[in-house]
């Protein structure tokens, strides 16, 4: 505003003193004709070589550059949307192999322990089956033996009692009558143990 | 003689006179720095357009960026229609904020600081326009200065102060920008003046303020530029869009 103030004072003032003192000293020397048709000539001149050059060689060529550097950049844009897709594309396969190859070890886990633990179980199963017999085997010699002894035992003792009569009396004693003595003896024995 | 603020926009002859017929057509300063402006244009913008590097150098993208806002620019004020007359705003903007920005180098010469420069590109410009306007939309064009929606008492005055406001672009555009750079060199002369005048004691004071109006005048220089070509593109809008 104040500048426009300037101006119009300036201009209102050369003029006034252009019209005042034209005679004298020539006043604004934009307001003499004589070199007019100069100034036009040449800056047609100058203006239309500016003109004809800027518009056939120099524009074409900046606007060229302007437009090969935006085709290039989208390209580029364009590749590296390309290249993260496909990293992306690899990074998922990636874990699809890695998350395949868990279960997979989680699966050869799982059989390889199902696998050992049927194994004990059968090898369990038929040790105890063995065991079982033996004894069962050895239950049966032991209740055997044991039945067989009280006759064994009454023998060896009648016939250890004869012949311990015999050193002692030095007779023949009825065989007969000490194994029936043995057996009562040994009945007694019982008897007194069960009591 | 030189102490005058006038004196700056002085036209004399460089070199011998040449006369096409009757007419003087010598190289003057004006022609000078006309030239020396172009050349620079010229220049910097090949060795900008020259390599075709990805990632630009400074002239590169100097060139490359001048090139978006002025196609930004055409593209905001007149639509994508305006595309073919890209190169001639384009050489038009260079051409009139080189000729400014040479202006403020001391003892240079500010081309655009002289009316007829600025009328002739400014008449260039109207009459350029108003042919397109007339190609486009033939007698239509005509259509610009009857505004829609006016009540029928008042249209004639409209349509009177239409024509009178659309005849008047071409002045009101030159004289903008010859009025500023003019104004603005002669300010900075007189605020020169008055430092060498007040000597050492007192001269402080317009030095300072003279440092300052170099700041300004290098942004009246640019924006006096765009606001040529932008007008530019805002009448080119009015021709190939016809809104009214």
């Amino acid at each position: 505003m104040l500048k426009k103030i300037v101006i119009l004072l300036f201009v209102t003032c050369f003029a006034c003193f252009n019209t005042a003192f034209a005679a004298e000293s020539g006043g604004m020397p934009q307001l003499n004709p004589e070199f007019w048709i100069s100034q036009i000539f040449w800056l047609i001149i100058t203006f239309g070589i500016l003109f004809i050059v800027l518009t056939k060689v120099i524009l074409p060529k900046i606007s060229d550059n302007l437009e090969t550097r935006k085709s290039q950049i989208l390209e580029n844009i364009e590749i590296a949307d390309r290249q993260k897709e496909e990293s992306q594309k690899k990074i998922d396969e990636y874990e699809k192999i890695i998350l395949d190859s868990k279960v997979k070890a989680k699966n050869y886990f799982n059989e390889a322990r199902e696998k050992i633990l049927d194994d004990i179980n059968k090898k369990r199963t038929a040790l105890e089956k063995d065991l079982d017999e033996e004894i069962g085997g050895v239950e049966k010699e032991l209740s055997d033996l044991k039945n067989k002894s009280g006759e064994k035992i009454n023998k060896i003792a009648a016939e250890t009692s004869a012949e311990l009569i015999k050193e002692l009396i030095g007779e023949e004693v009825n065989s007969s009558s000490i194994a029936a003595i043995v057996e009562d003896q040994s009945k007694l024995n019982k008897e007194r143990k069960d009591v | 003689m030189a102490s005058n603020p006038m004196y700056q926009f002085n036209v004399y002859r460089i070199g011998p006179e040449i006369k096409l017929g009757s007419v003087d057509i010598s190289f003057t300063n004006a022609s000078l720095f006309m030239v020396i402006s172009s050349l620079a244009i010229l220049i910097i913008f090949n060795l900008g357009a020259k390599k075709k590097t990805l990632i630009p150098d400074k002239l590169q993208l100097l060139s490359e960026l001048s090139y978006s806002f002025v196609a930004k620019m055409i593209s905001d004020t007149a639509g994508s229609k305006a595309k073919p007359y890209f190169s001639f705003i384009f050489s038009l903007f260079m051409f009139v904020l080189f000729c400014n920005m040479f202006g403020m180098i001391p003892y240079a010469f500010t081309v655009t600081s002289h009316i007829i420069v600025t009328f002739v590109l400014a008449a260039f410009i109207f009459v350029g326009v108003t042919i397109i306007g007339f190609m486009k939309h033939g007698l239509g064009y005509l259509k610009l200065f009857v505004p829609s929606g006016v009540p029928m008492v008042l249209l004639p005055l409209i349509v009177v102060i239409e024509i009178i406001s659309y005849l008047s672009r071409p002045i009101s555009l030159s004289v903008r920008l010859f009025a500023n750079m003019m104004a603005g060199h002669t300010m900075m002369k007189v605020f020169g003046g008055f430092v060498i005048s007040l000597g050492i004691v007192g001269g402080w004071l317009p030095l300072s303020f003279s440092v300052a109006l170099t700041g300004l005048e290098i942004l009246v220089a640019f924006l006096q530029a765009y606001v040529f070509a932008i007008l530019t593109c805002i009448y080119l809008n009015d021709a190939l869009n016809l809104h009214h």
